[in-house]
């Protein structure tokens, strides 16, 4: 049972409190935030972002940072696009989404090599690849958007249920994708949970070196962690197009801010260590929830930039802070003991 | 005696090390230049090709003196390209909605200046609230000026509704565009003079000693009685500064301002600096390094640019591919240093 103490101490019921009165607060403004529709259009358009912080997520635990998912996605999404046009592909849409994840985890893997046995800056690396990832797909694909194969395009249509909205009469239908993305959070939720790996991970946030002393193979775990983004990642783009029923290579390349920005103020803290799932998904609905509905805050949308920014820098101020006035009182803790 | 003899020893093999990054970088530079100077022979070692490169490279030159700056102390800027869109749009906003149409040369002049002071100021606001947000509030400079990346775009963005600002009085640009004996851009002057002064201070001045030790390691640092928060905050300051001019210099070149300019310079201004030598874990790098880098990348991408079946999108490829091979091809150096190290201690 968590105290009350420990719950005060977490950002997770803060995220979950600020939900709740947005929501309420959209409801007044507008009555429309409870009708059925608008529920699963704000699931709808969580799903891909949601799919992206998993793994982003599990990073930021490690310590890390990763800016390259985007163009992993992309770049694995629109190669297994042009392959399967190219070849009439009209088969089960499973091998698009094992070619994609195959690609990503390729990508991934790049990366895990550079950060986990060079050692590099998980920063410069990442956007290093990204810079590659994108200028490939765009100079040696040259790609531009593009239809998608038929069985791609049948499997953005499946269709879980769909909603009416009783006074507007407009509809929304729930992708099927949905089950990927809770396939994805519980695979993540057993591994951080249930495994050495997982504890792996949030011990190297904590402290690499005490990691590596106390028996973790610090290289093994952040080249899994790093193809594991690009696994997920590879995935998400085929999410994404057969949702869009077209591939856009650019529809995700700047997602990587407001992921990482949903990641931190669901409670992942920017120095490692500590996060959880619960919180990652709660930031990300809290961040569509805003670029749902800016509007209906009263904030124009060309101001949109700014506010992502504005709850980056107090997302990662308030964590930050928290982090630093906790170490600060331990120690004074431990030299009123001695 | 004793100190005498370790002092001895211990200056030269720094300045060995020093030399043999820059002679790398010089060794490098000359291949790329004769490399294209093979390839493009009419076109690369012409005087109007050189002149056109001198006019490209001070605006994300001036930029990555400042992210290399922040990497000396262990951080890093990625908000320097907002801060540059920002305080140009200020300051073409001030321009257009002040300067009358058809002006006297001498009733604009006044305007310039504060269009400048404008530019300036806020330039060094930016960085002051990236250094305070870094410095005092212990967010990891990653994560800050990403943050503020987006919020100072975002502003530019929201203030213009993402529209060019274009219509900046017809001097501003003729200033900016001057050339000293019709070959030196005032823009490249202004390189010099900014890196000159910057490399002075590195070497010569306290801030700059201060900088490496701070980036070498911040507690030592502590203990050694700095105050490193107040020397984050100024390092941020100052490349908020520089990247107000490089703002100042975009604005010249393209005779406008707009929100989004430049997006790829922030990866570029990384590479230069690793390509220069810097360590982005702190506390090593020289200007002369970054100069020395900022030339090789400028010799390849207007090389680049003389093939015409080169898609402009391998230049992405180039850069991200470079980055991560210098990275890559120092830590293997290191490594090997160190593994000799430690045979020869235990010889």
């Amino acid at each position: 049972m968590i105290s009350l103490r420990r719950m005060t101490k977490r950002s997770e019921p803060y995220v979950f409190a600020v939900i709740v009165a947005l929501s309420l607060l959209i409801q007044a403004r507008s009555g429309q935030f409870f009708s059925g529709n608008n529920l699963v259009d704000l699931t709808r358009s969580l799903i891909v972002p949601a799919m992206f912080s998993i793994g982003c997520m599990m990073v930021i635990v490690s310590g890390g940072i990763d800016v390259s998912f985007p163009a992993i996605a992309s770049l694995a999404m629109f190669v297994t696009d042009k392959v399967l046009l190219a070849s009439n592909y009209s088969g089960n849409v499973l091998l698009a989404y094992a070619m994609s994840a195959g690609l990503g985890l390729l990508m991934g893997a790049l990366n895990g090599f550079l950060i986990g046995f060079l050692r590099l800056p998980t920063l410069v690396v990442t956007l290093g690849t990204s810079s590659l990832y994108t200028g490939l797909m765009y100079g040696a694909f040259a790609a531009s958007a593009s239809d998608v194969p038929p069985s791609i395009a049948n499997h953005g249509k499946e269709i879980l249920f769909t909603a009416t909205n009783a006074s507007t009469g407009l509809t929304s239908n729930m992708p099927i994708h949905i089950f990927i993305l809770i396939g994805a959070l519980i695979l993540a939720f057993f591994i951080l949970r249930y495994t050495m790996l997982g504890r792996g991970i949030y011990a190297i946030g904590g402290d690499e070196i005490a990691a590596e002393r106390a028996g973790f193979n610090v290289r093994g775990i952040k080249m899994f962690l790093y193809s594991f983004v690009g696994l997920l990642a590879g995935i998400t783009g085929i999410v994404r197009i057969s949702m869009m029923s077209y591939a856009d290579p650019s529809t995700m390349l700047s997602m990587d801010m407001t992921v990482i920005a949903a990641v931190v103020l669901g409670g992942t803290r920017v120095t490692g260590g500590v996060g959880t799932l619960i919180g990652t998904v709660l930031g990300i609905t809290l961040m569509t929830m805003l670029s749902n509905s800016l509007i209906l805050i009263g904030i124009p949308t060309y101001w949109a930039r700014a506010f992502t920014g504005a709850v980056i820098i107090i997302g990662t101020g308030v964590t930050a802070h928290q982090t630093f006035s906790s170490r600060r009182r331990r120690s004074q803790m431990q030299k009123a003991k001695a | 005696m004793a100190i005498d003899t370790t002092d001895k020893k211990k200056i030269p093999v720094k300045m060995r090390k020093h030399d043999a990054n820059l002679t790398r970088l010089f060794v490098m530079l000359i291949l790329v230049f004769v490399l294209m100077t093979i390839l493009r022979p009419n076109q690369f070692a012409t005087v109007s090709s050189f002149n056109s490169m001198m006019r490209q490279f001070p605006e994300y030159g001036i930029m990555a003196i400042g992210v290399s700056l922040t990497m000396i102390t262990g951080g890093i800027d990625l908000g320097v390209v907002g801060v540059a869109n920002l305080s140009a749009i200020l300051s073409a906003k001030f321009l257009i909605s002040m300067v009358p149409k058809g002006a006297e040369v001498a009733q604009v002049v006044p305007f310039l200046i504060i269009a400048v002071l404008i530019s300036v100021v806020t330039g060094i606001t930016c960085g002051l609230i990236s250094g305070i947000l870094i410095a005092k509030f212990n967010i990891p400079p990653i994560l800050a000026t990403l943050g503020t990346q987006q919020l100072f775009t975002g502003i530019a963005i929201g203030l213009t509704n993402g529209r060019p600002q274009s219509g900046l009085p017809l001097l501003y640009s003729k200033i900016g565009n001057m050339e000293f004996f019709n070959f030196i851009p005032i823009s490249f002057v202004v390189f010099l003079v900014a890196a000159l002064a910057i490399g002075v201070m590195l070497s010569r001045m306290r801030l700059g000693t201060y900088m490496y030790l701070v980036g070498t390691n911040p507690r030592a640092a502590k203990y050694a009685g700095l105050n490193n928060a107040w020397i984050l905050i100024r390092t941020y300051v100052l490349s908020g500064l520089l990247s107000s001019v490089a703002g100042l210099i975009m604005m010249a070149r393209t005779n406008s301002a707009k929100a989004d300019y430049g997006a790829p310079y922030t990866l570029q201004c990384v590479l230069i600096a690793v390509l220069g030598g810097i360590n982005p874990n702190g506390g090593f790098g020289t200007i002369t390094g970054v100069t020395m880098a900022i030339l090789i990348l400028q010799f390849l991408s207007s090389g680049l640019n003389m093939f015409n079946n080169i898609s402009n999108f391998y230049r992405d490829v180039i850069w991200g591919g470079v980055l991560i091979l210098v990275l890559v091809f120092n830590t293997l150096l290191t490594w090997n240093k160190e593994r000799r190290a430690a045979r020869r201690s235990m010889v």
